[in-house]
């Protein structure tokens, strides 16, 4: 199979690879998947409380190579997003992209679940409602 | 770019130059049919179908009369089991096999599952072995063949041929075997091991695609087969169709190469084999052999890279030629079926790599291929969670996933 430009740049040179601190309160981590699966995602965003703007986001990921870019794209998209901006964001977007073909797809659904649970973990860090939305799944 | 680094000689092997060398004639000048009994072209490429009958059945130990021509493995796995069903159908309708067959002989039992016959398909054990205790208790009054491959295209594990070939001898049952990576590898001899039936192809041992043959014992059993293609009666009846001669030359030279070089091969393999295992396992931890070493293909090596899946490690590796048995390089998005029956998880299969050595790779491809291993697995550890958490003293075991 042959893969995108924008794929192979993303497998070659990652962007914001790294863990973030999971207990601090203006950190929020998703992680989605399964080993058996092939695929496990670990997204995380660090949010100004303030502003509600994510200033930092890191990723690690164990999945094929559109897996890792559909992560990696994710970070780059979220930093200096409101968080409810970064909720729009939608997994088409990353398939239009990193012109995913159809078999990748599940890749992309896994990054928009990661992000979506990534700020869920958030959100009920700083106490505020969860919409039904963005309970991960 | 120049041409990827080839470690995937059980998908194929190219054709040695000396095969190729010998078929070459048959093309042009010596182009006849080899059933045209009454001029001299067809006098010449009979004789050169002779020679390759010959030539293949010294490589197994066979009489050149046993040797029926095909157009490859899958269709002498057809022939031998489809032929069997069909002319032993009043004596039986029961056939055994194993979970980690090739597509070719699974795919032809379901078939004959819908046409009224009766499959086992046994389990193997953790380390790729028919379990013979297992097998024995399978057999039945309506069994008419045991089809068990001699050496496995995955993991390179190589069955306890003679033994079940006494099985089935004791039991009155044919026994098939599907011997495409053993043939030409390591000493193959169906009196010894008691063979009726052995599929051949040509493009796994350094001869042409597109050949092969199938073993089919004369006497002590006489094995009878029900032909699959109707025609001309060539190959005694058993497989019409006029003879590919120059493949039948390539496949013969082959053989005879491969028998002539077996020796000196196998060991050259191994030690390149065992080198790139041993500089693996020395610089990378978590790694899993699967399936035996003690009974193995000298130039199978197929190891797991836990917490690091398999397609993106090709994908670090693209100067390299090597086969994944995880989901993402195969059609169905399912892991490989023949890591699963041994029994190993989905998350290991995921993260497999099959290394198969052959007769045109260095040992300086080796040290280069065990270092690009290295330098990828590590890298794919840094950005893997699995990883993270594996190093932190999770167990992955007892972690609730989101499975979707």
């Amino acid at each position: 199979m042959a893969y995108s430009d924008k794929v192979v740049d993303h497998y070659n040179n990652p962007r914001n690879v790294g863990s973030m601190d999971k207990s601090r309160t203006d950190v929020g981590t998703g992680m989605v998947g399964a080993p058996e699966c092939g695929d496990v995602m670990k997204l995380q965003i660090q949010v100004n409380s303030a502003t509600g703007i994510i200033e930092d986001a890191k990723f690690k990921t164990f999945g094929c190579g559109s897996a890792i870019a559909s992560s990696s794209l994710a970070t780059e998209w979220l930093k200096g997003k409101s968080v409810d901006e970064a909720l729009e964001i939608k997994n088409t977007d990353i398939v239009s992209e990193l012109a995913l073909p159809p078999v990748k797809i599940h890749c992309s659904v896994l990054a928009e679940d990661a992000i979506k649970a990534a700020i869920n973990d958030y959100k009920t860090k700083q106490g505020a409602p969860v919409s039904a939305e963005t309970v991960s799944h | 770019m120049s041409k990827p680094i080839y470690f995937d000689n059980h998908a194929t092997t190219p054709v040695d130059p000396r095969v190729l060398e010998a078929m070459i004639p048959y093309f042009t000048e010596n182009f006849g049919n080899a059933a045209s009994r009454n001029h001299a072209y067809g006098w010449v490429a009979e004789d050169a179908v002779e020679k390759g009958r010959k030539q293949i059945a010294s490589l197994i130990g066979a009489n050149s009369k046993e040797i029926v021509f095909t157009s490859g493995a899958t269709e002498s796995n057809n022939l031998a089991i489809k032929g069997v069903a069909e002319m032993y159908a009043e004596k039986g309708n029961h056939i055994i096999t194993a979970a980690t067959e090739h597509k070719a002989v699974l795919d032809t039992c379901k078939h004959l599952e819908k046409k009224g016959c009766r499959i086992t398909y046994l389990p193997l054990k953790g380390d790729g072995l028919v379990d013979l205790d297992m097998l024995r208790d399978a057999i039945t009054d309506k069994t008419i063949l045991i089809s068990i491959m001699y050496a496995n295209n995955e993991i390179g594990v190589i069955q306890p041929v003679k033994e079940i070939g006494k099985i089935a001898k004791e039991r009155g049952v044919l026994f098939h075997s599907d011997a495409v990576q053993a043939c030409g590898k390591i000493p193959v001899n169906v009196v010894e091991d008691g063979i009726d039936l052995l599929s051949i192809t040509g493009h796994k041992l350094y001869g042409p695609k597109g050949v092969g043959a199938l073993y089919v014992r004369r006497k002590n059993p006489r094995v009878q087969l029900t032909a699959q293609m109707d025609g001309g009666g060539h190959e005694r009846g058993m497989r019409s169709g006029t003879l590919n001669v120059p493949g039948i030359v390539g496949l013969g030279a082959a053989c005879e190469i491969a028998q002539r070089e077996m020796p000196e091969e196998s060991a050259r393999l191994r030690a390149l084999r065992d080198k790139l295992r041993a500089k693996l396992e020395a610089s990378l931890e978590e790694t899993y052999i699967n399936g035996t070493m003690e009974h193995r293909l000298p130039n199978n090596l197929n190891m797991s890279f836990a917490y690091v899946e398999g397609e993106s490690l090709l994908m670090g590796i693209n100067d390299i030629a090597v086969s994944s048995g995880s989901a993402c390089t195969s059609a169905t998005l399912e892991p490989s079926y023949v890591l699963k029956a041994l029994g190993l998880g989905d998350d290991l299969a995921h993260t497999s790599i099959r290394f198969g050595l052959g007769r045109f790779n260095t040992e300086a491809e080796v040290d280069y291929v065990a270092q690009k291993m290295i330098d990828v697995v590590n890298k794919l550890r840094e950005l893997s969670p699995l990883w993270e958490m594996f190093k932190d003293g999770v167990d992955l075991s007892k972690v609730q996933w989101t499975a979707h």
